[in-house]
């Protein structure tokens, strides 16, 4: 079924040439995955800027908490006057930061822009399964972007319950003054984010598993796309719950239901809301929430594993244990968000439970580090800013990674829940590590996106202003965090044993402020080699897998022609008795017998017997 | 690379963006300013000078834009509107100082750019010599990302020695000690694979970098290997996991005649303070219903139980050393967190329901002070839970001592059933009791 709409569109193309196409149609509602993922990423792009610039107004009180900036006045007005950020804007500050990254950026952002750049292209399918449905997904997240940077013009202010925004916080406007329209407007925003996600995920999955090209088996798929297709999975299966605890939410606020909310007197006031249990919030959450994390850093797993290869010249180590370690990962990340909740009230037997799942998802995370540091060994290493970005990636992987046996051990948990050591963990595993993941497929892909290269010293630049910074920002929250200080804290003056962190965290600050402009050199980079970057050649990296094939100029329909079939794996690096050190998939075994292995073959009687032969005619022994 | 004339241009606009800089230099406008204050109208020549050094420094970001085409530079023009509208409330020196590290940025960007033109010079005059080695600037990259191993190993001893030592008290209860043995344990066997790790991918970025007549060892599996270092940290893991599951058991199922025999003690969390609650004599906390909530009560007790008579308001968490203690962790509005980061003790204080979370402190104050060698050392309890704007200010003194002094503090504390809630409570009862009497 799938192959004939495939040579029906490559007649029609073939006829036709091109589209006439409006500006609405080609930069606006387009249905073309490229054009998709270009406004994702430069979407995401604004958005991680924005909360970055949020991380940045916090960073600032936190580092200098007795001082006062005037200027913040001008920006902020009364949310920060006489130059001081109030303490409900510092929680707003932290909850839109933590919103906008993990799903905006992180999730939208990083899998919405790859998936839809590679999917289509190194499965060789003209564009996804639905194209509508993918339109539709970008702008579904455009609106819920909108909305969310929206509350920040709400008198009232935006959400400021924390982004796991726990109720009954959330849900009573009089506890806190963020729980009014801005907690209504983040509930919106994420209910359009989710019709989002789910449009994008099933349109992924569809398109995996029914548009692949003539030989593209499973088992020949390049890892960023088994990355996308579980993170796809995960999402597909877990965002839904994130829909029915929102909606719940929003019962409670408005409807006067009592899902989550029971025995409360806020502010001398008792309200009628009986029976409920705030727990029950947490585990719809932490349901999605937990595989969110995965959500996050797959594809950055898929994307680093691609570039490591492609830049180590060299097969990715264990390509079978990478995707089996994947497929761990997916299956087990719905089985652990209970360690969230260790000392929720949640009861311990079924702590101890989740600590023991926890523990367990270690062993596939650990075997793709060993992975990819087996990748590097004896390679022949070729550092581009993508490269670097990919080593930075694993890095902070091992870094933070190593840290989730303290936080994901419920005995340690009890002492460092909710503490800095929590927020150093997960910003190196999962956000400085994703982010580094982005930036990394960003580099890479970026003469496939836009047909030209970025600078390359501006990019060696930006990767270790950051990296360094990223560094100094986070490893020394785990030592607040070990002695006890807890996080979202507005303050480090209030108890004496907290004051000592202050110098420490005016290195942070700093450290904060530096990566931050660091950025700059990224966005020259980004948007000015889009008119005025080097024009790019087809095959810049020598990389061996199909996107590469493609015209630079985009067509509507990504091949002229006929689609390419693929014949080999996209690993075939550097192989002994091939002249160059890749082998595109399109080569067939019959132009390069001088570098066959017999289990390339996959036991095909017949292309060995010709193999053999041909070994013996040529003197090559195996 | 191309010389095209404009360049002449970038370099003046370049020396421009510099000599701008020392004009809008904090403190000559500070000078400037004070003399303008001097002046009898003063708001109108302030608003005046500040329109001034909005629109010199509008004209200087529009060169800096022709100069470094940052993306910075727009922005100084957009703000520089608003900026003179509202002039009459903030001070101008604010936007001067602002406007002055906008600038300084630019000019550290302009550097950038010159260093990155002479560097493309001297890759340039090196191909024209004929001494070009194209893998130059990749061996370059090695070495950085080894020199960041040194200064990434130097960080770790760095802040694990002295952050580590400002972060590190032993735990001062009995059950702390458990956590902090599984602490360390995972702390050194995860500082082995961090440090381990890295130096392997950052050696091999370094000994494996491109050369000119290699190929990378075309090396796609091995399967024992990667059995091995999955079974590895799976057996390290299944012992750590073991370990923790029996040692968190024991800490959080406390046997019930344990539970009995401890001293029961309730904290209640609102925003933004914490309330104590001791038993009294009769060793039982009386009942709680939110619905009683007055200003008179306003904690919600219900003293229709008796055993509410006795409970005793404490100012502060007064804890006897090596006794066990139960606590009941409950919240009378929205979560807070119960958290003594001394006692490695942490609980949620949830609404609607009651956590509970039983130690026995080792430690007085006293020997922490002496520990600490500071005598002002208290320990504390914080709320760990993001509850709102006073979040970060909830705690309350924890204060371990012997148990006589604990005996001696409890018989001076007030009671929670005082002589107004008596006579209120003797009132309604007198209505309410014939109801109850029906009811029975």
């Amino acid at each position: 079924m799938s192959s004939t709409v495939i040579s029906h569109d490559a007649i029609h193309h073939d006829s036709h040439g091109h589209h006439h196409e409006s500006f609405l149609t080609k930069y606006i509602f387009s249905q073309d995955h490229k054009m998709i993922s270009k406004q994702f990423l430069i979407t995401g792009i604004i958005m991680a800027v924005f909360a970055m610039l949020l991380s940045i107004l916090f960073r600032i009180q936190l580092a200098w908490p007795d001082t006062d900036f005037p200027i913040l006045e001008v920006f902020l007005g009364k949310w920060a006057e006489g130059g001081r950020i109030k303490p409900d804007f510092f929680l707003s500050l932290v909850t839109i930061h933590g919103t906008m990254m993990v799903f905006f950026v992180l999730t939208a952002g990083l899998s919405g822009t790859f998936s839809n750049l590679l999917i289509p292209y190194q499965l060789g399918a003209r564009d996804m399964a639905s194209p509508l449905m993918n339109m539709l997904s970008y702008w579904f997240f455009f609106v819920a972007c909108v909305i969310m940077c929206a509350s920040f013009f709400v008198e009232s202010g935006p959400a400021s319950a924390g982004w796991t925004i726990y109720p009954p916080l959330s849900s009573v406007p009089t506890a806190i003054s963020g729980s009014g329209l801005g907690m209504s407007l983040w509930l919106a925003s994420m209910v359009l984010f989710i019709i989002s996600q789910v449009l994008g995920g099933v349109n992924y999955i569809s398109t995996i598993l029914n548009l692949r090209t003539k030989g593209m088996g499973l088992w020949r798929m390049p890892l960023t796309i088994w990355a996308f297709f579980l993170t796809a999975i995960v999402g597909l299966l877990s965002f839904p719950v994130l829909v029915a605890a929102v909606v719940l939410l929003i019962f409670d606020r408005s409807a006067g239901t009592s899902f989550y909310l029971s025995d409360l007197v806020v502010q001398g006031q008792i309200l009628p809301n009986e029976g409920g249990s705030p727990i029950l919030f947490q585990h719809l959450f932490w349901f999605l929430g937990h595989p969110e994390v995965y959500i996050v850093v797959m594809p950055a797993m898929g994307i680093t594993s691609e570039v490591i290869s492609t830049n180590s010249r060299k097969p990715i180590f264990g390509y079978h244990a990478m995707v089996y370690s994947l497929v761990g990962i997916t299956v087990l990340s719905f089985i652990v968000w209970g360690h969230h909740m260790f000392v929720t009230g949640m009861n311990p037997f079924l702590g101890g439970v989740f600590m023991i799942t926890t523990l367990i998802i270690a062993v596939p995370s650990a075997v793709k580090a060993f992975n990819y540091t087996a990748t590097l060994w004896r390679g022949n290493i070729r550092f581009t800013p993508a490269m670097l970005f990919a080593i930075g990636m694993v890095s902070f992987f091992i870094s933070g990674g190593v840290t989730g046996l303290i936080v994901g051990n419920a005995v340690i948990d009890i002492h460092v829940h909710d503490t800095y050591f929590v927020v150093a963990h997960f910003h190196l595993v999962m956000g400085s590590a994703s982010i580094f993941g982005m930036l990394c497929g960003v580099y890479h892909w970026y003469p496939k996106m836009f047909g030209r290269m970025m600078n390359t010293k501006l990019g060696y630049l930006h990767f270790w202003l950051t990296f360094l910074g990223a560094y100094l920002v986070f490893f020394p929250m785990h030592f607040m965090g070990i002695d006890g200080v807890p996080r979202r804290y507005y303050a480090f003056t209030e108890f004496p044993f907290m004051e000592k962190w202050v110098s420490v965290n005016l290195l942070i600050t700093w450290a904060a402020i530096i990566a931050g402009l660091a950025q700059v050199a990224f966005l020259i980079n980004f948007f000015g080699s889009i008119w005025r970057g080097k024009k790019a050649s087809q095959n810049p990296w020598g990389s061996n897998t199909l996107e590469w094939t493609t015209p630079v100029k985009h067509i509507h329909g990504n091949w002229p022609g006929e689609i390419p079939t693929v014949y080999r794996w996209p690993y075939d690096y550097s192989k002994p008795g091939h002249d160059a050190d890749f082998i595109p998939q399109t080569t067939p075994f019959s132009e390069t017998m001088s570098s066959n292995q017999m289990h390339d073959f996959e036991g095909d009687e017949e292309s060995i017997r010709i193999q053999e032969e041909w070994n013996k005619e040529n003197n090559r022994t195996e | 690379m191309n010389l095209k004339i404009n360049n002449r241009f970038k370099s003046i606009g370049g020396l421009l963006l510099i000599a701008s800089l020392f004009f809008v230099m904090p403190h000559a406008i500070a000078q400037q300013d004070s003399t303008a204050a001097a002046e009898p109208q003063t708001e109108a020549v302030d608003t005046v000078s500040s329109d001034d050094s909005a629109s010199t420094v509008t004209d200087t970001a529009a060169t800096a834009e022709a100069v470094t085409a940052s993306p910075a530079a727009p922005t100084t023009v957009t703000t520089a509107a608003p900026a003179a509208e509202e002039g009459t409330k903030i001070d101008p020196q604010v936007y001067k100082n602002f406007f002055y590290y906008v600038l300084f940025f630019l000019v550290i960007c302009t550097v950038i750019a010159v260093i990155g033109k002479i560097h493309s010079l001297y890759v340039l005059t090196k191909k024209m010599n004929g001494k070009y080695n194209p893998l130059a600037g990749n061996t370059f990259q090695a070495v950085l990302l080894f020199l960041f191993l040194l200064f990434f190993l130097w960080g770790v001893y760095y802040s694990y020695t002295v952050w580590g030592s400002w972060a590190w008290r032993e735990a001062a209860t009995e059950h702390g000690k458990e956590v902090d043995k599984m602490f360390i344990i995972t702390t050194v066997l995860i500082t082995i694979v961090l440090v381990v790790m890295h130096i392997l991918i950052l050696t091999f970025t370094l000994i494996y970098r491109m050369r000119a007549q290699r190929k990378a060892y075309y090396y796609p599996h091995n399967d024992t290997l990667e059995k091995i270092w999955t079974i590895i940290p799976a057996t390290v893991l299944t012992i750590l996991v073991l370990f923790g599951f029996f040692s968190w058991r024991k800490i959080t199922n406390v046997p019930e005649e344990l539970q009995k025999s401890a001293i029961q003690i309730e904290v209640l969390g609102e925003q933004f303070k914490w309330s104590v609650r001791y038993a009294g004599t009769d060793g039982i906390i009386g009942k709680r219903n939110y619905k009683l909530t007055t200003a008179t009560n306003p904690y919600g007790i219900d003293f229709n139980d008796k055993s509410s008579w006795d409970d005793i308001q404490g100012d502060d968490i007064v804890l006897p050393v090596g006794k066990s203690v139960r606590f009941h962790i409950i919240s009378k509005d929205i979560i807070h967190s119960f958290y003594i980061p001394d006692f490695r003790v942490q609980m949620n204080a949830v609404p609607g329901m009651t956590n509970y979370f039983q130690f026995t402190p080792t430690v007085t104050t006293e020997e922490m002070r002496d520990r600490m060698n500071d005598p002002s050392y208290d320990f504390i309890m914080l709320c760990n839970k993001i509850c709102g704007q006073g979040h970060f200010n909830m705690g309350k003194k924890v204060i371990v001592v012997s148990e006589a002094e604990y005996k001696d503090w409890l018989s001076k504390q007030s009671k929670y059933f005082t002589e107004d809630l008596q006579k209120e409570f003797a009132q309604n009862d007198t209505e309410i009791s014939p109801r109850t009497a029906a009811l029975n």
